[in-house]
């Protein structure tokens, strides 16, 4: 027991924040704080119940979001009902966006233009930069954020993502890009240059 | 010849569904005279490739978040 108390002292803030970006996951995805509660909660017992199986190769939070994802995907599988996007369409600001990058032609922007990314491969194996990387998803606003997450993380295919939320095949590859276009351009601004 | 605009839009749509023939030969031939759109392209497979290392990292390889103290 003491043991346990202490090891749990150790990275008792650490946990919190996991905890914190735990719920944060899991209610963008299910749109409901009791559901995404019960959802992590289930997550960290499931995590306790096989701590042996956590060989430390990959981060703490790498791991028990792996678990959580799993549990979410349950989640949104047996549910029947469907939990549409809200207010789109009519998202003026993430029109807006993309915009204010082109001229009326529709070229780029000369001080919009993408500039070359010295060495991006090397930016995959940098720790820093995955803090960066993580930190422009967390910034990504929460309609856009969910669709992503939905498609990249949780792996849901197209037509299922169209399903639940109710959209159509074009409205969903408008918002991936809108998602993209936003990720490129944080990355660029604190990472490439 | 398709605007920037239209292009960066195919690049996004290029990882969701295959393009046709006609948006790709039109989107080639975009590319060869435009630097921006060329980077862009890379840049969105760059990010690809990198979502993809975050969300299934190989074991052993640097992610963000901290190891725990065993």
């Amino acid at each position: 027991m003491t043991d346990g108390r202490s090891a749990a002292a150790g990275i008792g803030p650490e946990l919190e924040a996991i905890y914190r970006d735990m719920l944060r996951f899991a209610e963008l995805q299910l749109r409901d704080h009791a559901a995404a509660e019960d959802v992590v909660q289930e997550a960290v017992a499931a995590a306790m119940a096989h701590a042996a199986g956590f060989s430390g190769r990959s981060s703490l939070k790498t791991w028990i979001f792996a678990i959580l994802k799993n549990k979410i995907t349950d989640v949104l599988r047996t549910q029947n009902r469907t939990i549409p996007l809200s207010s789109f369409v009519d998202d003026d600001d993430e029109r807006e966006a993309i915009d204010v990058l082109f001229n009326d032609a529709g070229a780029w922007r000369t001080e919009c233009r993408p500039s070359e990314w010295k060495n991006p491969e090397q930016a995959l194996v940098d720790e820093e930069f995955w803090k960066v990387f993580e930190a422009c998803l967390d910034h990504l606003p929460p309609n856009l954020a969910r669709v992503f997450m939905m498609r990249e993380h949780l792996e849901f295919d197209s037509d299922e993502i169209c399903a639940r939320l109710e959209i159509s095949t074009s409205n969903l590859h408008v918002i991936l890009h809108r998602a993209r276009m936003r990720l490129r351009k944080c990355l660029d601004a604190n990472w490439f240059h | 010849m398709l605007s920037c605009r239209h292009v960066t839009e195919l690049c996004s749509q290029e990882q969701e569904r295959r393009l046709t023939l006609h948006e790709r030969l039109l989107m080639r031939m975009h590319l060869t005279v435009c630097v921006g759109c060329t980077r862009f392209r890379k840049q969105l497979n760059f990010l690809r490739r990198a979502s993809q290392r975050f969300f299934r990292p190989p074991a052993g390889v640097p992610q963000s978040g901290s190891t725990p103290r065993e």
